[in-house]
């Protein structure tokens, strides 16, 4: 059964010195699917791909890549994989071109072979196939770093954060990316810090502190937010916030976009928040209930951790 | 205090060679508000506010900074300013407190007011237990917090960051969040770029850069009913996906 | 799998041009540093300038004072009475004075003789610069007594170099800093930028085995060495005018041979630095000083005391630099450098097995 599972993580666990960058990882990516692992700076999502691309070493647990073990067969897995680190990772003062050819023959393929796989990606930045990869602009790089980690059509693909530090109209070009591919059968691991980016993906994993929260389809994980959500808007938002904490029946109270998100206990009446604060001299109040999005869900984990 | 804007910019441009980086930009910021600088990667935020904090001077136009101007006395805005960059904010090889000694030192702080205000910032982030810890070795969300601190330590009248909050945990961003409101309670303005388009709806006001010109500039609720849009993620995209230029 | 060693080759050439100044930075340095110590800061007999006191012209005074001026390395200023040497030399007018005997003739006569003879000539010398002093005297006085071999000087014959041409003991020096210098340098910073740029990381989750990755990188960096040899080799000879007396297809093989050490040491640093500039720094402090210091470039080992003796023979330029002084300026054959050449291989060996062995296919 392993065999029909793109990625295997059974309690992989990995200290560095006294930190634990990974706590005893487990779960499972399916052949074809597009696999999210959202978390914050410091969830472990590097040291996760590092140990499945057989950079380093395990201290405990297994895990195993295209039905390749990650420890005796690493370099069987060194064969089928593309990885993308999270920095840029091309040679800057080699061209388009000359990076492409150089990352095809590393794989003992030619640009050719694959040609039409990366086609999609590679004809928005072919024009500039003589430029230094050093001199495109950074959704170009992603590009041309995305065609390289393709070029010799792996079967599974590892993407550290590609979206880090983009901006939201290119990360959503690269989402979209993704999806093409993914309708190629490629199976894809991509981590990234932004909660709004789990919805792109088939299943995400939530991880905070090289531990899982919960893994779960983007519906899914919103459907476990078991308790009353209300989004709570009205004029001195900072005094709003600090004065609704300590109400009673509020669990939690947290900036949210343009209003303030309320975790309220079962049974909380708004209207009675409403009329108390209206008391307490805040003007314009209102409270209406609202669906909880990935990051409240994320906020709400981290809480009980 | 007085009422006159913190910074007032006029047809700010800035050239390198026939490269505009930054095109006849013109906006005001209000002393006390937060002010959000929005742009695509490469719309020219990082060059406009290297010259609003007098780290390079405008090719043409005009610009006060805290009552100074931008093109003759950028020495003495540095002096009036506070500034934090996700790249460059601590030092990892000092401890929390020989950070805070250091940026004391450079600007000038006498000994007893850094004692006193170090107390006060650590036990603001609950921090006290890590005084001598190195910064290295913090999780990045207190780190950044710790470099907000910091950089508002000489009790700056406008502070700058620039996207302070990338990879940051959804809790402790809102924690970071909860210093700039604290911040700007105090009197102090805040101007603060950011990929993420939910702490927009954070700003007071938020201009958005394409291309090196300011294309929407206003408080976000009446951004969004401009656009007809729910979000502010929405307006962004609208406006960036004409964008000329990357990076 | 040839092709994407071939590629690999490519790649690294590209690195190479394409970073134009750091490449003209490794082809001039060593035609910078031979022009340097060739001529600059020698300490050699060149351009002597010499005056003579002549109380009694003879034949045979002119044809000494002949001698002197058509010797390249000294110049003929002219005549000055006796109690002028003083002032000439010290105004610079002349570097040395060559005063000839009343009875030159007939002390020459009994010189020839072997029975005395000693006070024919007096060489007065600027000696501010005791080296250049000493040695121009020497050689000023071995011009002088040319055509009176028969006779067993007191003077210590300089062998191989009489001229005392510090440029000669100087190519086999600057030989083996330059190579070591740029063949570590720039290996190590080629390999550790990988590691910083993070290219490192892609190349290894390849099926590209290490030893791949790492002969790929010296080749390019080993041609670039060959043309830096064949560039000093070519400066000592036609510009310096090293005779170049001994084997030369020895002196090119030793040489190749400290091109691979120098590279695997650039690939052991490379394991041990993870920035660039700690792989330059580790060079400098690694390198450099031993070299200059220990290596008898610049001091011979002879004259060093005991224990740096001992610690000179674990630095292999030393080796090196006896090796081609051997062959190139005592002009032995390669049966004389078989013990440098020897240690110079197990040195290599020993490096290469260590920094491979060090160099992991994991990032840790």
């Amino acid at each position: 059964m392993e065999m029909n599972e793109a990625v295997v993580v059974e309690g992989l666990t990995k200290r560095y010195g006294a930190l634990t960058a990974l706590d005893g990882m487990s779960f499972c990516v399916g052949r074809g699917e597009l696999f999210g692992l959202i978390g914050p700076d410091g969830a472990g999502k590097t040291t996760l791909f590092r140990l499945l691309t057989t950079l380093i070493d395990a201290d405990g647990g297994r895990a195993a890549v295209d039905g390749f073990d990650i420890r005796k067969d690493y370099r069987l897995i060194r064969k089928r994989v593309g990885y993308m680190p999270g920095r840029f990772s091309l040679y800057p003062d080699l061209s388009v071109e000359e990076n492409l050819a150089f990352f095809a023959a590393l794989f003992g393929v030619s640009i050719s072979d694959n040609y039409e796989l990366i086609a999609p990606i590679y004809r928005q930045i072919e024009p500039f196939r003589t430029r230094r990869a050093g001199k495109l602009s950074g959704g170009m790089k992603q590009k041309l770093a995305l065609c390289c980690a393709l070029i010799h059509r792996p079967s599974v693909l590892f993407l550290d954060e590609p979206t880090t530090g983009v901006d939201a109209v290119s990360r959503g070009e690269f989402w979209e990316m993704l999806g093409q591919l993914k309708n190629r059968g490629i199976s894809m691991l991509v981590s990234t810090p932004y909660m709004d980016e789990a919805t792109r993906c088939d299943r995400v994993a939530l991880c905070n502190e090289g531990r899982l929260l919960g893994v779960d389809t983007p519906q899914g994980i919103v459907s476990r937010f078991d308790a009353p959500l209300y989004a709570l808007e009205g004029e001195n938002m900072y005094g709003l916030l600090l004065e609704t904490r300590k109400m009673p029946g509020v669990v939690a109270c947290y900036p949210f976009g343009e209003s303030h998100h309320l975790v309220g206990c079962e049974g909380f009446d708004p209207h009675r928040l409403v009329g108390e604060l209206e008391r307490m001299g805040f003007c314009g109040v209102s409270v209406r209930a609202v669906e909880p999005g990935i990051e409240d869900v994320f906020i709400k984990w981290m809480s009980h951790e | 205090m007085s009422n006159d804007p913190i910074i007032s910019v006029r047809e700010l441009s800035k050239c390198f060679g026939d490269f505009i980086a930054v095109d006849r930009i013109s906006f005001d910021v209000a002393r006390g508000e937060i002010f959000g600088f929005l742009g695509a990667n490469g719309a020219g935020k990082t060059t406009a506010m290297r010259m609003l904090c007098g780290l390079s001077y405008p090719s043409s136009g005009s610009g006060t900074v805290a009552g100074f101007d931008v093109m003759r006395e950028g020495e003495r805005i540095k002096r009036r300013i506070g500034y934090m960059s996700q790249r460059f904010s601590l030092y990892d090889d000092l401890t929390v407190m020989e950070n805070i000694r250091l940026y004391a030192g450079i600007y000038g702080l006498t000994r007893r007011q850094m004692l006193r205000r170090a107390v006060t910032v650590l036990d603001r982030l609950q921090f006290r237990s890590e005084a001598d810890t190195l910064v290295g070795g913090l999780p990045l969300g207190w780190k950044q917090k710790l470099a907000f601190s910091v950089a508002m330590l000489h009790q700056p009248e406008v502070v700058f960051l620039d996207e302070p909050t990338g990879g940051v945990d959804p809790v402790t961003r809102r924690q970071f969040w909860e210093l700039i409101y604290e911040a700007v309670a105090d009197g102090t303005t805040v101007f603060i770029t950011t990929h993420y388009m939910d702490e927009a709806e954070y700003c007071s006001r938020v201009s958005i850069m394409v291309d090196g010109q300011i294309r929407a500039l206003g408080v976000p609720a009446d951004l969004k009913r401009q656009f007809a849009v729910q979000t502010m993620d929405e307006v962004f995209r609208t406006l960036a996906r004409g964008a000329k230029r990357s990076e | 799998m040839r092709k994407s060693f071939g590629s690999f080759v490519r790649k690294e050439t590209l690195h190479i041009l394409r970073d134009g100044r750091t490449m003209m930075i490794v082809l001039l340095m060593p035609v910078v540093q031979m022009i340097l110590f060739g001529f600059a800061i020698s300490n050699e007999v060149n351009n002597i300038d010499v005056g003579v006191v002549v109380p009694h012209p003879t034949e045979s005074v002119r044809q000494a004072i002949e001698r002197i001026s058509s010797n390249p390395y000294f110049t003929f200023k002219g005549y000055l009475s006796a109690d002028r040497i003083d002032q000439a030399l010290r105004q610079g007018e002349v570097d040395a004075v060559v005063v000839f005997a009343d009875d030159y003739d007939r002390q020459m006569d009994a010189f020839s003789r072997g029975e005395g003879g000693e006070k024919a000539i007096q060489i007065v010398i600027d000696a501010s610069d005791t080296n250049t002093a000493s040695a121009g005297a020497v050689y000023l006085k071995s011009v002088l007594l040319e055509g009176h071999a028969g006779v067993v000087s007191p003077e210590t014959h300089l062998l191989y170099n009489p001229q005392m041409k510090s440029a000669y003991s100087f190519v086999p020096g600057i030989m083996g800093m330059i190579f070591m210098l740029i063949c570590a340098i720039m290996t190590s910073v080629s390999i550790v930028r990988e590691k910083e740029t993070g290219t490192m990381e892609v190349l290894l989750v390849s099926p590209v085995r290490p030893l791949w990755i790492v002969s790929a990188k010296m080749i390019p960096y080993f041609t670039l060495s060959c043309l830096n040899l064949l560039s000093i080799l070519l400066l000592a000879r036609f510009v310096l005018e090293v005779p170049m007396s001994g084997n030369l297809i020895s002196i090119v093989g030793v040489s190749m041979l400290y091109l691979i050490l120098a590279l695997a040491f650039g690939l052991f640093i490379s394991t041990v630095a993870q920035r660039q500039a700690t792989a330059l720094l580790i060079s400098a402090m690694l390198l450099l000083f031993p070299i200059i210091m220990l290596s008898g470039m610049a001091f011979p080992v002879e004259n060093m005391p005991g224990i740096l003796q001992v610690v000179s023979c674990v630095v292999p330029t030393r080796w090196y630099i006896d090796a081609v002084r051997k062959l190139m300026i005592e002009g032995l054959p390669f049966v004389a450098v078989l013990k440098e050449f020897f240690i110079l291989v197990g040195m290599t060996l020993m490096l290469l097995t260590v920094a491979l062995r060090k160099f992991n296919d994991k990032l840790e």
